[in-house]
Order: structure tokens, then sequence, then C-alpha cells
């Protein structure tokens, strides 16, 4: 029956997002969990504003197209999660507002050889009040730091979970989302 | 499906004529089929959207309906509850361009939407607690 109400049931759709540096490994975090392969949706940005109904005459104007991938979670018949793999460079960072808007929280995904590249996402995160935690991606299994030294190093608030993962095994990576909602669960149960 | 690939050819994008290729740019300006609108509506990238009963995509070449080619294919993946973003994905055009759309098609009571809930609280525990108990059951 093509239209049961079963078939349409609209389930409850909540967000997680994959945050971090170019080549950090957001794609494959999303890939090691999601039920479909990873999709990837296209903005087409210009300088004109969104306000403006009539783009006529503005063709000189900059466009800019800025991809995301992101994967999909079923947790229960009704209930649903996606996981964005924000756009890593500073100059979309724009973009994350509404990506980070009604977001249950993120995930900052760091590397250890270039540690500084987090810097501008955890500060974003920070000044927004996202909930957050960092997942320090071991590629190839080499766990060269431990997530004391990644908590220094990155100037850490000690509440803030750090756990290191390989975005490559699928249970590593529902560890780290595990980690995150726990992390938000306590946040919310302090809150009260 | 093509993706990432730089050259828009469309919503069935089934494979790339020989004659088209990157330095060709955009067979159609993204915005030409929104009539040069933008983001009207404000649908967020997870909200749902679902056909609504009895108003099924129109067959191509249907000019009664008066559906574009989009039309008809966001109201075929549609045909069951779709997020926004994958509505986007699936019939491969830029997310601003497929809001627009919606808008239209909801304006024309051909699709139902559905927000996801406000929270202005943040997330309720309960549903937390469930996200995570689904989690390690995967």
């Amino acid at each position: 029956m093509a239209y049961g109400r079963s078939d349409r049931a609209v389930p409850q759709a909540l967000k997680i997002l994959i945050a971090g540096g170019f080549g950090v490994g957001k794609t494959t975090l999303v890939s090691s969990v999601s039920e479909i392969s990873p999709l990837r949706t296209e903005e087409v940005l210009t300088s004109a504003s969104a306000g403006t109904d009539d783009l006529g005459g503005v063709e000189a104007k900059t466009t800019t197209t800025v991809a995301m991938d992101f994967g999909r979670i079923t947790i229960a018949p009704h209930l649903v999660l996606y996981l964005f793999g924000t756009p890593g460079q500073d100059r979309f960072m724009f973009l994350w507002d509404e990506l980070a808007s009604g977001s249950l929280g993120a995930v900052v995904m760091a590397d250890t050889r270039r540690l500084a590249d987090s810097f501008n996402v955890i500060d974003y995160f920070e000044r927004r009040g996202t909930p957050f935690m960092i997942a320090v991606n071991c590629f190839d299994g080499v766990r060269s730091h431990t997530a004391t030294q990644v908590r220094t190093a990155l100037d850490l608030e000690q509440h803030v979970p750090v756990v290191l993962c390989d975005a490559r095994e699928r249970e590593s990576v529902k560890e780290v989302l595990i980690s995150l909602l726990e992390y938000i669960l306590r946040g919310a149960a302090a809150a009260k | 499906m093509s993706v990432g690939d730089g050259a828009y050819a469309g919503p069935f994008d089934s494979g790339e004529p020989d004659w088209l290729d990157e330095e060709a740019g955009p067979v159609v300006r993204p915005y030409t089929i929104t009539g040069g609108r933008v983001d009207p509506a404000g649908f967020d990238l997870i909200a749902h959207v679902v056909a609504t009963p009895g108003n099924p995509a129109a067959p191509p070449g249907d000019p009664a309906r008066g559906q574009t080619p989009e039309e008809r294919a966001i109201l075929t993946v549609a045909a069951n509850p779709c997020a926004v973003v994958e509505v986007a994905a699936i019939v491969d055009l830029p997310l601003g361009v497929v809001r627009v759309l919606l808008a239209d098609l909801h304006e024309k009571d051909l699709i139902e939407r559905y927000d996801p809930p406000a929270a202005p609280d943040g997330p309720n525990e309960q549903l937390l607690q469930a996200v995570i108990h689904g989690l390690r059951s995967i």
C-alpha cells in the first residue's frame, strides 16, 4: 500500500556535526557508522544576501560551491540521527551557524600531527555554546599521544571529553558518538 | 549519481554527455531553475517532506500539472518521507535551489512539511538516553 500510515510516518530527526580540519577523516568517520553511503549535498554561494529576491545582474559576483557530506543512522523506527561532516575550511565557517542550529552537539576530529587545525573549530563551538568533544583520529592505529597530552595541547576545559579513535572502525566511531551523547546528557542533568 | 564533479547536469544525472566537460561550466545556472529566487521559507536541513497523498509526481510530458522536471524529481523522491538534505543529494541539485522548489511545492499543497521540533531548553534526557541505547544496540 503506497500511502499506508506506516510508510508515511515521519521520523524524529536529530543531528550531530562532525567537524575538523581538512583531511582529518570526517567523511571516513561518517561512512563507518552510516547506514547509507555518505551523500553529498552542495550549496552554491554568492555574495548576494539571502534577503534579495532577484539575482539578475549579479553574474559578476563570486560564486563558490561548498559540499557537505552526511550520513544517517536509524536509531529506532521513528528516530533518525544525521551526521554532518562540516566543510573544514575557515572561509565556510559562516555556514556552520545553520548546521549548528538545533544540533545535539559536535565531534571535533583532530589529527595530532596538525592539532592547530582544530583551534578555530573549537573556538567556534565554545563561543556558540554547542556541546563538543574531541576525537583524535589515530591513523594506522598509531596512538602516539595520550588523551591528556592532547587536552593540554588544545587547552581544553576538564569537562570536555577527549577520546582516541579509529575513524575506519564502526565500533570505535559508535563509542565516540556515545561519549558525546553521555557528555550532553551530563550537561542536561547538571543544568537542572 | 555523480558527486562533487562540479559540472551541474540536472536532476537526472545519469551519465556525462561526452560533449560536456568541466570547462563547459554549468549547463543551466542553478538559480535559473528558481527564477533567481533564493531560500524563501527556511526549510531546515533535516526537516522532512512527503508528497501529499493523491498528488504523486505527474508523468513526464503532462503539461496539465505544470510541473517542471525538477519538481517531478523532488515529488518522486518524496513519495515517502525524506529529509530535505537527502532530497537535495538524491536529485543532485544545490540545497538552496531545492529549498525554493520545496517552498513552491508546499505552497501548491503538493508536499507536506515536518520541521524538527524546536528544543529551546536543549534536548531532553529521555531522548538522549534513547539515542545512546539505540547506538549500543545497532
